[in-house]
């Protein structure tokens, strides 16, 4: 009976299920990601104009003539001015850079947090997620506090001794970097944790047995095997990094030129939305195309795992 | 700044869905610290609508959203010019309803006059307060730098290479502002404030481009808090912005002295005005905040709290004797010779001198 019944249920599932199942993802992606991505394209190849919305419109129709006018000069001059390349080249810097930053700090952690007995193990996960439950905002202000010429980090160094006078760290690039470890190191961690939770004890002890010693079986077992945390935990921390406004807007200097904040500048102070769209496409083809071979990468290690 | 911004528009939001639909609201969108404490407190009592306040600190942030459409605004408060007469132009302003605003008969005529050629029989615009574009200092810090016989009243606190080198160390902000930093590096250099001549823009990028090593930050409200509380020396500032940071320093008992200087080369005289834009859900509302920032005692209840002064010939008596005597808000009329204000341009000559701008701003 409970057979037949199983059997019946999955039969459904295999139907109806299955498509929903499936179709459910493939319905979020068309709504929050391809419609999206249509409209920006569409605003790219357009003409900002001073109108209400600021851009032209691709088709007009008069004199039962279907005109269609795409105007590709934005996207000439993304490419031919240094500019936005520099700005693309410094984002994709800042945030390699802020990615390997996550990392020697977040494998430590995670390694320590999926090693611990089990009841440290909880307390420890819980306060990498703790900060979530304040604004990502209100924390990036605090670093604010923190980091300013008269703020809690110079006046406890002054009052130490260590510093004669404040050290300029809010607005430089070193208040970046710290801004965005801060705020990406949970997203580093959570996966790589995830990931070495599950590594099976016993290789380690049969290395021991035949005797590696602990460098050599983090080295050539523990290391190895986490490496899809690794590159899950990276693209977490890179790609966001990469379009990151907020915080190099609050934390950083004026050098610090970023993509997210001259894309905040075309379409603001410029209103030039046409171009400020054309830019927002350029990002989104440089990082689809790490996106996809660190998704083959992974999708091998899977198989090679199974 | 911007991160506030974002705060303030969840807080709007938190705001307009715990409204009840039955209570009538309206939803305006105004600079950082441009009404007095109570301002909207009053408004409630006096009229029962209850306003939703947002806030920006550049006229960019909100002309982006106004030209999106569908912004939700009642009320805004862009500068006259070029933003006000340029969105008049784009058509997103509705007329106002004169009949409805009884303390029309109390702005001053000759300011009205004088937006004729931006607001054809000032239709669209209210004006609502004025202030200049100059420096906020704090005059004992930079004497202890550069010696107790320094100059203060003049951009080259800012702009020239010598002094300002001296003075970073204290600190020295630049607005985030392509048209008011242009204007104050051709007002230094001597020439027309608003040329937008290929080789004068090139000259005042190149003095820019001398000092920007002795700019901490570029930001047009951030300085407020950082001069109120000693971080920063000469501030590229809007008058009542600096004022007031001397007012909160003062309440903070710090010890820190700010003051607001007109240089003497010259800076932007600037007026900031209330329009209803075209799609606005409650037009009838708006009116009435209008109608109520009309009536001279509340105008004057915000001159006296932000520092700026008003349209409003029949509250100039109610000011605080303490404005009416700052040369720093109603300059003398030698000063005011040496005020100008912003031409209109057209749509590529912004974005060219933006452009450079954002190149200088990021040193490339």
């Amino acid at each position: 009976m409970i057979r037949q019944l199983r059997q019946g249920f999955s039969k459904i599932y295999r139907g109806w299920g299955r498509r929903l199942g499936i179709g459910l993802p493939y319905i979020w992606l068309i709504i929050f990601f391809l419609l999206p991505f249509l409209i920006v394209l569409k605003i790219s190849l357009s003409e900002p104009v001073l109108s209400q919305p600021p851009y032209s419109a691709l088709t007009t129709f008069s004199d039962s003539m279907l005109q269609i006018k795409l105007n590709l000069s934005n996207y000439l001059l993304v490419s031919e001015d240094e500019l936005y390349l520099d700005a693309l080249m410094n984002s994709l810097k800042v945030a390699l850079v802020s990615t390997l930053l996550c990392l020697l700090l977040g494998y430590p952690m995670a390694y320590t947090i999926a090693t611990v007995q089990q009841r440290w193990r909880h307390i420890l996960l819980m306060m990498i997620i703790l900060p979530f439950w304040t604004s990502f905002l209100i924390r990036v202000y605090a670093w604010i506090g923190i980091l300013k010429p008269q703020g809690i980090l110079n006046n406890l160094l002054l009052s130490l001794g260590i510093i004669d006078e404040p050290l300029t760290i809010l607005h430089t690039q070193l208040a970046v970097y710290i801004g965005i470890v801060y705020s990406y190191l949970p997203f580093m961690v959570l996966p790589l944790y995830a990931n070495l939770a599950k590594l099976n004890q016993n290789l380690l002890e049969a290395a021991a047995d035949l005797g590696a010693r602990p460098v050599t079986s983090f080295l050539r077992i523990t290391l190895p095997l986490s490496l899809p945390g690794i590159i899950a935990g990276s693209m977490l921390v890179f790609i966001p990094a990469v379009g990151e406004f907020v915080i190099p807007d609050l934390l950083g200097g004026p050098d610090s030129l970023m993509v997210g904040k001259l894309m905040w500048t075309e379409f603001f102070s410029n209103k030039d939305w046409p171009l400020a769209s054309a830019l927002a496409l350029t990002i989104l083809i440089i990082l689809v195309v790490p996106f996809i071979a660190m998704q083959r990468l992974h999708q091998r290690y899977e198989d090679r795992d199974s | 700044m911007r991160g506030f911004k974002v705060y303030f528009t969840v807080l709007a939001w938190l705001c307009c869905t715990a409204a009840s639909a039955e209570q009538q609201t309206v939803n305006i969108y105004n600079w950082n610290d441009y009404f007095a404490e109570d301002t909207l407190q009053q408004f409630e009592k006096a009229t029962g609508i209850k306003p939703v306040l947002d806030l920006y600190d550049s006229n960019e942030t909100m002309e982006a959203k106004l030209l999106a459409g569908h912004s939700g605004y009642d009320l805004v408060f862009p500068t006259a010019r070029p933003f006000a007469a340029r969105h008049i132009q784009a058509g997103i302003y509705q007329p106002l309803d004169r009949s409805k605003l009884g303390g029309w008969k109390n702005l001053d005529t000759k300011l009205m006059q004088s937006l004729q050629d931006i607001d054809k029989d000032n239709r669209f615009l209210v004006p609502y307060m004025w202030g200049t574009t100059g420096i906020g200092l704090n005059i004992p810090k930079i004497k202890q730098i550069l010696g107790t016989d320094a100059v203060v009243d003049s951009w080259s606190l800012i702009f020239d290479p010598a002094i300002s080198g001296k003075l970073k160390k204290c600190g020295i902000s630049l607005m985030d502002d392509s048209t008011e930093v242009f204007a104050a590096a051709l007002t230094y250099l001597g020439k027309d404030p608003n040329s937008t001549a290929k080789s004068d823009l090139a000259a005042a990028q190149q003095l820019i481009v001398s000092i920007r090593p002795n700019i901490r930050y570029f930001n047009s409200s951030q300085y407020i808090s950082d001069l109120a509380n000693g971080d920063m020396c000469v501030a590229h500032a809007y008058s009542g912005d600096a004022l007031q940071a001397g007012t909160r320093a003062k309440e903070a008992n710090n010890g820190v002295e700010v003051s607001y200087l007109i240089p003497k080369e010259g800076a932007v005289h600037w007026g900031d005005v209330m329009a209803i834009p075209a799609d606005a859900p409650h037009p009838a509302q708006a009116t009435a905040f209008i109608d109520f920032m009309l009536q001279p005692e509340n105008i004057a209840a915000a001159s006296n709290y932000v520092f700026y002064a008003n349209a409003n010939s029949a509250a100039t008596d109610l000011l605080d004797e303490e404005l009416r005597s700052n040369p720093g808000i109603y300059p003398s009329e030698e000063v005011k010779q040496k005020l100008y204000v912003f031409k209109q341009r057209s749509d590529k000559e912004i974005r060219d001198v933006n452009r450079l701008w954002t190149r200088i701003k990021a040193n490339r």
